[in-house]
């Protein structure tokens, strides 16, 4: 444990550094692997969650494509997929540059990551689905890093067909 | 009109004997008929959305748009008038606008530097006198006989409508009285964008015209609701339609029991209440208006939507993008003078509509089916529409129905002079 300016004992950044990352990866990869379940789970019980276009984001408009104002409209969001929607079958497979991390305060992070994600379809169709950065505010007060906030910022306006996984 | 393509057309093409309870697979797939649709429907005597007046507000605003595939301008002079052209150089053809929005002066192309007014009216062509008394234009040469074509512009509700036609009647009498009323009552009031995004669906446009008409499908394709069990008294309801059929308002109203005491002096709808929702705050409402109708749906023909589902509001504006693509606008929208409270509450009601939407995603992928059911059927072969009645009428208290697409097919028909 390093120690602060204010004498406040704080875990050592490269530590920290390593249990974001993890947790980034660990979160497109339950989305790839289809399980869906643990996503809002990465989430604080108030943390929001939402997906923007590039040009809305910019104007400061307040709907996007998705928008989850607390964990429980996540878990709705994924009942909804398993049992409500219809939808053909498809996986997603994101690839990520590593994440540019910012120590804002001694429990919370912020940071941007580029990502791309794939889209494979049941006959093989595949193709770029989307392609954006996160913008996320981490909460580090506890052994797991989670998500206080995740923007999700699509490059594209347009989806292409539909959007039900979450990114 | 090509009055050749038409001909050829119309002697292979007869539409079935049963009329609108009939609709050929055909209509999906004929490139001639594809073709026609833009002369007959889309430069047609019909009015078609544009954009929002909130796109273009002030003096020299432009906005880029389209009429079917036509590739159009709208903009703001100096004096507030909007006005709208084809954006295409009447030099060589070139795109003049390329940016989606902006604001200007003059709309220059930037192939040759011919400048427009932001009327459309040719203002200047460069080395038109030529260079050193070389080259230039021919002396007879006119500008007023080169503009950017022009279309018909009428704002109304916050939308600008625009037509090739001098034919058609002004925007509230091509609706006529029932869906002009409904219109003002949804849009007649300063609007603001709280969000857009598109989706682009694998299907021509027609199908999104039936499926945003088809009140059939709505409570067995859509599951969302009933799966968190949401308790929606709101189920009386029925279809409105225009006196031509081409127009209709799927709609529900609360039921009586929501008149009562109890639910007229809650503040929150009670749409959520002992649902299984985990974050039931999603679908907090407050009445809006007196009339008790809770959701609609209104289909203006050919290409626009109005939804206002409990209170999320959003014009949808659908596109051609060629024979068998689409590309669906979302605008949500709230009014100016809305509460922080309200925009919450629309906000999170966004979720149930849209690309991404809980309530209705299901749309973006299932007109694509039809499409793809339907490749290698005979030239004949037809999609059946007889529920609720044969007819085009308006449907009181039952939304099971196939009504309204009726209506969308009898204006078709009139339209494309298909007998």
């Amino acid at each position: 444990m390093a120690v602060n300016a204010a004498g406040i004992a704080e875990m050592d950044d490269a530590l920290l550094r390593i249990r974001i990352e993890n947790m980034f990866a660990d979160y497109v990869h339950s989305i790839d692997d289809d399980q869906i379940e643990a996503w809002p789970e990465f989430f604080n019980d108030s943390g929001f969650y939402q997906i923007i276009s590039r040009e809305g984001y910019e104007a400061g408009h307040a709907i996007g494509v998705m928008h989850c104002d607390g964990k429980g409209m996540m878990m709705d969001r994924v009942k909804a997929m398993r049992e409500a929607n219809i939808f053909e079958p498809h996986r997603y497979c994101h690839v990520m540059e590593r994440p540019r991390l910012h120590r804002n305060s001694t429990n919370a992070f912020s940071a941007r990551t580029n990502f791309i994600v794939n889209r494979t379809m049941q006959n093989g169709d595949m193709e770029t689905y989307g392609c954006g950065k996160y913008l996320d505010l981490i909460d580090v007060s506890n052994d797991v890093p989670r998500f206080q906030r995740r923007i999700v910022v699509l490059d594209s306006r347009r989806i292409d067909i539909l959007l039900v996984y979450p990114l | 009109m090509t009055e050749i393509a038409a001909h050829s057309l119309d002697n292979s093409f007869r539409w079935p004997k049963e009329g609108v309870t009939r609709i050929p697979y055909r209509l999906y797939t004929d490139p001639d008929i594809y073709a026609l649709e833009h002369e007959r429907i889309f430069r047609g005597a019909v009015w078609n959305f544009l954009c929002l007046e909130i796109d273009i507000p002030n003096s020299g605003d432009f906005k880029t748009t389209f009429v079917g595939e036509i590739p159009v301008v709208v903009t703001r002079d100096a004096n507030g008038d909007v006005h709208a052209m084809v954006n295409r150089c009447a030099h060589k053809g070139s795109l003049v606008c390329l940016q989606e929005r902006g604001n200007r002066e003059h709309l220059t192309c930037v192939y040759h530097s011919w400048s427009y007014d932001l009327d459309g009216q040719l203002n200047g062509v460069a080395f038109r006198n030529g260079i050193r008394g070389k080259g230039g234009m021919p002396k007879d040469f006119d500008p007023k006989k080169h503009r950017l074509e022009a279309l018909r512009v009428q704002a109304y509700c916050g939308m600008v409508f625009g037509t090739f036609s001098n034919d058609t009647a002004p925007v509230p009498e091509f609706l006529g009285k029932a869906m002009d009323h409904h219109v003002r009552r949804n849009l007649g009031r300063p609007l603001k964008l709280l969000g857009f995004h598109s989706q682009v669906m694998k299907h021509n446009w027609k199908l999104y015209a039936e499926n945003v008409r088809d009140s059939y499908h709505a409570t067995l394709l859509h599951t969302f609701y009933t799966t968190f069990n949401v308790n929606r008294l709101d189920m009386d309801g029925g279809i409105a339609l225009s006196d031509d059929g081409w127009h209709s308002i799927s709609y529900a109203k609360r039921a009586t029991l929501d008149e009562s005491d109890e639910y007229a002096n809650a503040k929150v709808h009670s749409a959520q209440y002992d649902s299984q929702l985990k974050g039931p705050e999603m679908l907090d409402a407050w009445p809006e208006f007196e009339d008790g109708i809770t959701h609609s749906i209104q289909a203006v023909f050919p290409s626009l939507a109005i939804q206002l589902t409990l209170n999320s509001l959003a014009v949808r504006h659908f596109v051609p993008r060629g024979i068998d693509r689409t590309e669906l606008f979302w605008m949500y929208l709230g009014y100016e003078d809305d509460t922080e409270e309200q925009t919450r509450m629309r906000t999170n009601q966004g979720n149930l509509t849209g690309a991404g939407g809980l309530v209705s995603l299901e749309d973006g992928c299932i007109n694509e089916f039809v499409e793809r059911g339907t490749r290698g059927s005979p030239v004949d072969a037809v999609e059946f529409l007889e529920m609720g009645g044969r007819d085009v009428a308006p449907s009181e208290g039952s939304r099971a129905t196939e009504t309204s697409i009726r209506g969308f097919w009898q204006g078709y028909r009139d339209v494309m002079g298909f007998a």
